[in-house]
């Protein structure tokens, strides 16, 4: 089974590409991180997928559909910092957004949405903070806000844009736990994700990406020195040097 | 009797305003509210010379459309040439109502619009224009059923609009990713706007219509957390205006639009002291 599959999507912003021929098929039941470094176009990707940035070229598949056809088998979680959290509006007021639909908007919330809500807050461990005003929430907190809001909606596909970024511990603990229960229930989550080291341990299958795909597949086919280093360019390789230094400078004090 | 009709306009004006006030100073569109109602000025004279009538709703017409010609032409020069988005409305709306200074004093022979009338508005006046049906039957100033009708309307369209405006205002991406029609809700909206603007007009003016537009609900925004408490909150510190407006102007016989703005700007200064005095309180404990 395929969960999105895309064929030759590229996408410019005032005429220069940010994506560049992306090619790939995620399969599904797997919790995929897209990595690459900065300015990769990661977050551009997954509105591609979602539709929400204009394509130069290319198209996606979500289960093997157009978009608009499954679009209640989809759910996406935008970057925490690209909403303003003094927003007059509680906890339970945002996670019931997740309970909207094109054809539910004229229509009062029910009871079976604030059960739905109340249980995905349960899920994230904010259920006594249904009342709380969003702004007096940490970072951790509204990030699983958001995921909570996601989990509403019942999808069978998550994509989310950097849900580790600014989390606490025990935020980051409670995100990979849910993340393996989605999994668990066949759910197929796709997390856009910067941070190189941590990568491995989330993910069953990664994609790399820097501007064009640079490989795509299970994560132990991705690690390898070949490959991140086409995706991170020099980046990596002052990374590495500095890490090698590091260990020198360890294992030299340990000498002493 | 004078008094009550000019209080009960400046009333329901207020909280007309006060209503669509609340999310445009949500969605950070304040500024469009302000460029939007100097902008449907060409718009209600040139309805007013092609109807040859001062009819409301050739003008409604004629405002609405200039009102939505506005944001798309704020839109299109901050997304299509990268112009700053204030620059982009301080060009637009300029350019509109400099237009219909020009349409008003080439045709003032013709137009039964006086520019003071449109700046600074005349509420007094409100009830002279008194709606006398065909039978000759008084039925009260034409405004209050100009003005009730359009805060019915706007309380259906937030009523039942309440979930959509409130998705697209918080987050319009997720809303996007939805499958909702953002573009429909961001021109209901701006279509409300100018609707109130131009049935403000004739009461409080083009410029002071800006204040019952942003004060009071930037007021209410100052202590509450709760959306619909703060819908509730920018309505009543807008009558609160509109009264403290009128009885103020009648104290000092001065103009009441300007009264109620300054009364409206005096309870925000109020409100934004004790706030500041609370914190403070509660920080020090």
């Amino acid at each position: 089974m395929i969960s999105i599959e895309t064929h030759n999507l590229t996408v410019s912003y005032n005429r220069r590409p940010v994506l560049w021929n992306i090619d790939f098929e995620l399969p599904t039941g797997k919790i995929i991180g897209i990595i690459g470094p900065n300015g990769s176009g990661k977050t551009t990707l997954l509105k591609a997928i979602m539709g929400l940035v204009p394509t130069s070229s290319g198209y996606v598949k979500i289960f093997n559909q157009d978009l608009e056809d499954v679009r209640s088998r989809v759910s996406y979680v935008p970057q925490r910092e690209s909403v303003d959290w003094d927003f007059p509006a509680s906890v339970m007021d945002i996670v019931l957004m997740g309970r909207y639909k094109k054809n539910n908007l004229f229509k009062r919330i029910t009871k079976a949405d604030r059960d739905i809500a109340a249980e995905a807050l349960e899920k994230v461990n904010m259920l006594e903070f249904s009342n709380r005003q969003i702004s007096q929430l940490s970072g951790g907190q509204q990030q699983r806000v958001f995921i909570a809001r996601s989990l509403a909606q019942g999808a069978d596909l998550y994509i989310m844009d950097e849900p580790f970024v600014g989390v606490d511990a025990a935020t980051e603990e409670a995100i990979l736990n849910l993340l393996h229960d989605m999994k668990n229930q066949g759910k197929t989550v796709v997390v856009v994700h910067h941070d190189l080291q941590t990568a491995k341990d989330f993910f069953d299958w990664i994609v790399l990406l820097n501007t064009r795909m640079v490989a795509a597949g299970p994560k132990e086919e991705i690690f390898n020195k070949k490959l991140l280093q086409e995706a991170y360019g020099g980046k990596l390789n002052v990374l590495s040097q500095v890490g090698d230094l590091m260990k020198e400078k360890a294992f030299n004090v340990r000498e002493k | 009797m004078e008094a009550f009709w000019i209080i009960l306009v400046g009333s329901l004006i207020a909280v007309s305003c006060a209503l669509l006030g609340s999310y445009l100073i949500l969605r950070k569109m304040a500024m469009v509210g302000d460029a939007i109602s100097h902008a449907v000025l060409p718009g209600i004279v040139i309805a007013y010379l092609l109807s040859g009538s001062r009819e409301t709703l050739p003008m409604l017409v004629g405002a609405a459309a200039l009102g939505v010609l506005t944001t798309v032409l704020i839109e299109l020069f901050h997304k299509k040439s990268n112009l700053q988005m204030d620059a982009s409305i301080g060009i637009t709306f300029t350019w509109l109502f400099a237009i219909g200074i020009i349409l008003i004093s080439l045709f003032a022979g013709q137009v039964d619009l006086d520019q003071d009338c449109v700046l600074y508005g005349e509420i007094a006046y409100v009830p002279l224009d008194l709606w006398i049906t065909e039978s000759g039957y008084n039925m009260g100033p034409r405004t209050v059923w100009i003005a009730s009708g359009l805060l019915l309307l706007l309380l259906l369209f937030i009523w039942r609009g309440y979930k959509g405006l409130f998705i697209t205002t918080f987050n319009e991406e997720f809303a996007k990713a939805l499958g909702i029609g953002v573009a429909f809700w961001h021109y209901a909206l701006m279509g409300a706007v100018s609707l109130t603007t131009v049935i403000s007009f004739e009461s409080v003016g083009a410029i002071l219509v800006v204040a019952l537009l942003i004060v009071p609900p930037a007021t209410a925004y100052l202590i509450t957390t709760d959306l619909k408490k703060m819908l509730l909150l920018s309505s009543i510190f807008g009558i609160l205006s509109a009264i403290g407006g009128y009885y103020l102007a009648s104290l000092i016989n001065g103009s009441i639009a300007g009264a109620i703005a300054s009364v409206a700007g005096f309870l925000f200064l109020c409100v934004w002291v004790l706030e500041l005095l609370r914190k403070k309180r509660v920080i020090s404990i």
